[in-house]
This record gives structure tokens, sequence and C-alpha cells, in this order.
């Protein structure tokens, strides 16, 4: 078990590595680099901007730069915000709390729901629900995330007047109900995807086990078909839905992205696109690399997890 | 015998007779992807002659006009234009921008895969991780990143969204080259002193061309909902050119008084995608030879 943490937390920091280069790159791509902020000022000259260049160390070789970058980043230093100056970290740890809800909510839903419909596809395999849930499925995958927000906005708010619009509390509650009520739709929106993609998984999953002997040799024991179903189907099933769940999350991050931005929900996503609007690079880029380390850590846990469930899986 | 075998030694067979195609006709959904897309396409790309608008053409006094408003069949926007005029018109722009996007990225990601899967060792394993750090981005954060900084030109936008979607293509060629690799056939080009280039491209890839064929059709799919998404958001393709995402873009805040506004657009991205969903999905099906077993 030690040396497969150690091997998998080893391609992390690798992946970690390539990430940052790839952020550091995007950042450079920028018109003017990380100048173009003080070019728009008025008054600014030539020989100001040069000042202020060799000030923050852009006249010094790229790969210079990009290790004074890293330094940096590694330290917790990743930069300031260009509209209100406060670190970039702490403006990303205001909004966190309320992506995370977002996403956690939305998975919660997705796994209960789409681990039903993969199981019973599967154990009705060719059944008019099988052929359904695979339309249905595919379907789902086609809508765009933000359409499918509004049309739910018009039904559930506009037409029937069930839920609110959007906003993560009513302006002076923000009790728990309240902001349940308001996780409900942005939650669901969210799921759409997931349930889809999670349906399709699990049903192929429980497929595998199914033709598996330890099932039938269960079955010839005489145990009841549902305990089959509960206790030996299900339970290996769910073991590459573990890093499924971890492989799912760059489209779930980005996905919440959008759904903030119907839902004026205040997360990461509506940070991102506020940032992105004002030209707040630092922010965008900080942004940019912090959901690069949270999908990668997250992938990591889903592994490990995994492992720790299924012995098997650390021998490979 | 396998039906693979006795295929190789028949004669010839015309592309649209070959086993893979059959099953391909077989299958309905399949065939419902294709006849939406090939309606969409009509009817975007020859549309625009058969309405009395013009897409850009204001008319104040019509503002608002719901679907079904004398000539206007899907009623009016904000300015008072035509909403139909303007979805084929945004249609035109969409449907190039995935179908171009897949291009590149399709060819990005085949080079990237042939090459690292039949390099192996360490330029493959180098790539790869490549693949997969560029896997570590939600793909609209970056998208968005990109967008930000490039002129939002409908050739630059397809240029950011080829550059975030080849990935997918690379995994997968990658993974099916690396299995050919030590076949008898490349063993026996490298020993006829073929080119590494030419082993890679005349006798690699022709092998992998189903795979890759699945691929690029799901990535056109992709590659419309990126561009929706981007549109939607204000960064990508920019008005008085109309798109399927930015004619959604102000339809948020008319949703009780012109909910039509959302709807029409929405339902034309979902069913493009749809549709390429339905055909890349059904083509996987078609060259997946264990499909007759089943």
């Amino acid at each position: 078990m030690i040396r497969y943490l150690l091997s998998r937390v080893g391609q992390s920091l690798v992946l970690l590595f390539l990430v940052s280069l790839i952020g550091f790159m995007v950042l450079n791509l920028a018109p003017g680099g990380p100048l173009s902020q003080f070019a728009l000022t008025p008054g600014m000259t030539k020989e100001t901007l040069d000042r202020i260049a060799e000030q923050m160390g852009l006249n010094r070789p790229l790969p210079v730069q990009y290790a004074d970058w890293l330094w940096h980043l590694v330290q917790g230093d990743w930069g300031k915000s260009f509209r209100d100056g406060r670190p970039v970290l702490t403006i990303i740890n205001g909004h966190l709390f309320a992506t995370l809800l977002l996403m956690g909510s939305s998975t919660l839903l997705s796994v209960v729901i789409g681990t039903w419909i993969g199981i019973r596809s599967a154990v009705r395999q060719g059944s008019a629900f099988d052929y359904i849930a695979t339309v249905a499925a595919m379907i789902a995958l086609s809508i765009p995330t933000f359409w499918f927000g509004l049309v739910s906005i018009f039904v559930f708010s506009l037409w029937l007047g069930w839920l609110p619009a959007g906003n993560m509390y009513t302006v002076g509650d923000g009790s728990l109900p309240d902001i349940a009520i308001h996780l409900i739709m942005p939650s669901f929106v969210l799921a759409l995807v997931n349930v889809a993609v999670w349906s399709r998984y699990m049903r192929s999953a429980t497929l595998d086990v199914i033709s598996q002997d330890f099932v039938r040799t269960a079955q010839a024991k005489g145990l009841a078909p549902r305990r089959v179903l509960m206790k030996h189907i299900v339970g290996n099933a769910m073991v590459p839905m573990i890093t499924l769940a971890g492989m799912q999350l760059p489209t779930l991050l980005g996905g919440a992205l959008v759904t903030e931005t119907v839902f004026t929900w205040p997360g990461m996503g509506r940070l991102f696109l506020d940032s992105l609007g004002y030209q707040d690079y630092p922010v965008v880029m900080g942004l940019l690399v912090f959901s690069a380390v949270l999908v990668l850590v997250g992938n990591l846990l889903a592994d490990l997890l995994a492992a720790v469930v299924d012995p098997r899986i650390r021998l490979d | 015998m396998t039906h693979a075998a006795t295929e190789a030694l028949a004669p010839p067979a015309r592309w649209w007779r070959t086993r893979t195609m059959r099953r391909f006709r077989r299958n309905r959904l399949a065939m419902l992807g294709v006849v939406l897309i090939v309606a969409l396409t009509l009817a975007c790309f020859s549309g625009p002659y058969f309405l009395p608008f013009d897409e850009l053409y204001i008319d104040l006094r019509a503002r608002f006009a719901p679907p079904m408003t004398g000539a206007h069949v899907f009623g009016t926007d904000p300015l008072g234009r035509d909403i139909a005029a303007r979805l084929f018109q945004a249609g035109q722009i969409s449907l190039l921008v995935g179908f171009s996007a897949m291009l590149m990225s399709t060819v990005l990601g085949t080079v990237i895969g042939v090459v690292a899967g039949y390099s192996g060792g360490r330029i493959g394993a180098a790539l790869m991780r490549v693949v997969d750090a560029f896997l570590s981005f939600p793909s609209i954060f970056l998208l968005l990143a990109l967008a930000a900084f490039v002129s939002p030109s409908p050739l630059m936008i397809t240029v950011i969204i080829a550059v975030t979607s080849w990935m997918e293509v690379a995994r997968i060629v990658e993974a099916e080259v690396r299995s050919l690799r030590d076949r008898d056939f490349v063993m026996a080009a490298r020993m006829l002193g073929l080119s590494s280039v030419r082993i890679m491209f005349r006798e690699l890839l022709p092998n992998v061309i189903g795979v890759i064929i699945v691929a690029a059709t799901l990535t056109v799919a992709r590659a419309i909902l990126l561009e929706a998404y981007i549109s939607f958001l204000g960064y990508g393709i920019q008005p008085p050119l109309p798109s399927w995402g930015n004619m959604l873009n102000g339809a948020q805040q008319y949703l009780d008084k012109a909910p039509w506004l959302a709807i029409v657009p929405g339902v034309a991205i979902t069913l493009a995608v749809a549709g390429f969903n339905f055909i890349g999905d059904g083509l996987r099906d078609a060259l997946d030879a264990r499909s007759d077993l089943r």
C-alpha cells in the first residue's frame, strides 16, 4: 500500500508541475503579458511601463520568471487582485464553500439517481427501461447546462413560482432552510450531465460483475436474488465508480461555473467570470491553477480510496 | 474463423456495403442522428434564401413578436430582428466553428497520439503526461482564460476550442497504436527499412482510422457545445455576428417577457449536439465487431 501511495503521489506531483507550466504559458499569452493592466492607465508613458516591468522582474529571462512565480505559488503567495488588492488565495477561499456546497449536493443527487438507473438498466438489459435510459442519457449529454438552467428558471420560478430564480439566500435571511431551497434548482441542473454519465458507467460495471463466477456461485448456493444483487453485485460494481467520481471532477467544476452564472450563485465560477470581466488576471490565473490542483487532489484521493476498498488495485 | 478474417479475404466491397456500414444503418438512433444533422445543415445553409427577412434587419415596430406572428415563424428579438433568420445564420457559424474545430483538434490529437503510441518509452510517457495535465483543467476555465486574451474572431474561437479539445483523440489513438506497435506487419515494415514517419502514418494510421472517426464525430458535438458555452458567457462569437450561443446571451433578462428567445436557439443546439452524439455512438457500436454477438 505504501508503495502504491508513493507512486500515485509522485505521478500527481509531476502533473502538478506540468499544470503550473501550462498556467504560466497562458498568463504570458495576455496581450502585453502581466503588464497589460497598467498600459490602460491614463498618462502612462513607455518609461514608467519599463520601470514597472523592472520592478516586477519582467525583464528577466522567462525560465527565471517561471521559477520565481512557481516558488511564490508553492509558498502560498498567489499574487494580489488588481481590483481590490486582496491576496488571490483569500478571495478564492471566500468563494470555495459555495462551489463545494453546490458540487457536493449535485454529486449526491447524481450518485443516488445514476446508480439506481444504472443497476436497473443492467439487471433488465434490453428492456424498455434500459432503452429509454440509454436514449435519455445521450440527450441529457447534449443539452447545454446553461440552457437547461434557463428553462428550469422559466418553468419553476417564473411560471409555477415554486423556487427562487437565483442567489444563494434571500437578503436578510440566510437560514439553513432558506439556503436549501435556493440550492435545489442549481444542483438538479448541474446533476443532469452527471446522472447521464454515472448511469452509463454503473450499467456497464454492473454487467461486468453479473457475468462473473462468484455471482453464479452465490446464486447456486440459493441466496435470495435481492441479497445477491445488493451484497455481491452492487458492492463490487461500486469500486470503479469511485475512480469515475474523481475523473468527473473537471466536468463537474466546469459545469458548476456555468450553473453558477445562470443562478447568480456566489461561487468560484461567478468569481472567475467577474474577474475575467474586470481583466483581473491574477485572480483568473489563480482560479485556473486552483481548479486543476483541486482536480488532481480529488483524483488522487479517489484512487487511494479505491485501493483501500479493493486491495487488487494496488497490485497493478 | 472470425468475421473480420473472412471479410479480409473477400473482394473489397464498396464502403457503404461493408458489414460495419450495414450495422450502422440498422441502428435507428444513429440514422435519426444522420437525418437531424442533414436537416439542420440544409435548413441553416439554404433557409436564409427562403425567408423574407435579413438576419440584421431591425424593425422596432415588431419587437418581441411571439412565434407565428405574421411571417416571423420563431418570433422576433428585442430589436425586432427575425429569429428564424438569425437562427439559420447562427447555425452556419456554429456548425462551421464546430466542424473546423473538430478538424484541427483531430489532426493535432492524432499526430500526438500516433507519435506517443509508436515511440513509447520516455517520449510516449512524457507526451501522455502532457495530455493528462491538459485534462486536469476544467475545459471551460481554460477556454475562457484563453478567450479573454485573443481577438474574438470566429477563426480564433475555433483555434482555442481545438487547443482545448484534442486530448481525448490523442488518448484513444495512443492506446490503439500502442496495441498495434508490436504486430508482425509493423515489424516487417521496420525490416524493410521504412522510416519511422512512414511506418507511423502509412502503416499504423490507416489501422486506427475507425476509432479516429468515432472520436472526431463526438468532438464535433463537444465543440458545438463549447462554442455555445463561451458565446453565451460573452467571450465567444461577438454580435452582430449571430451564433446559437450568443443568441442566448441576452435571453435571460427577457425570460418572463419573451421565453422563446431562450427556447428556440437552445433546442437548435440540443438537436445538433444530440445528432452528432447519436452518429458517434452508432459508429462506435458498428465498428465493434463483437456487437453482432450481443
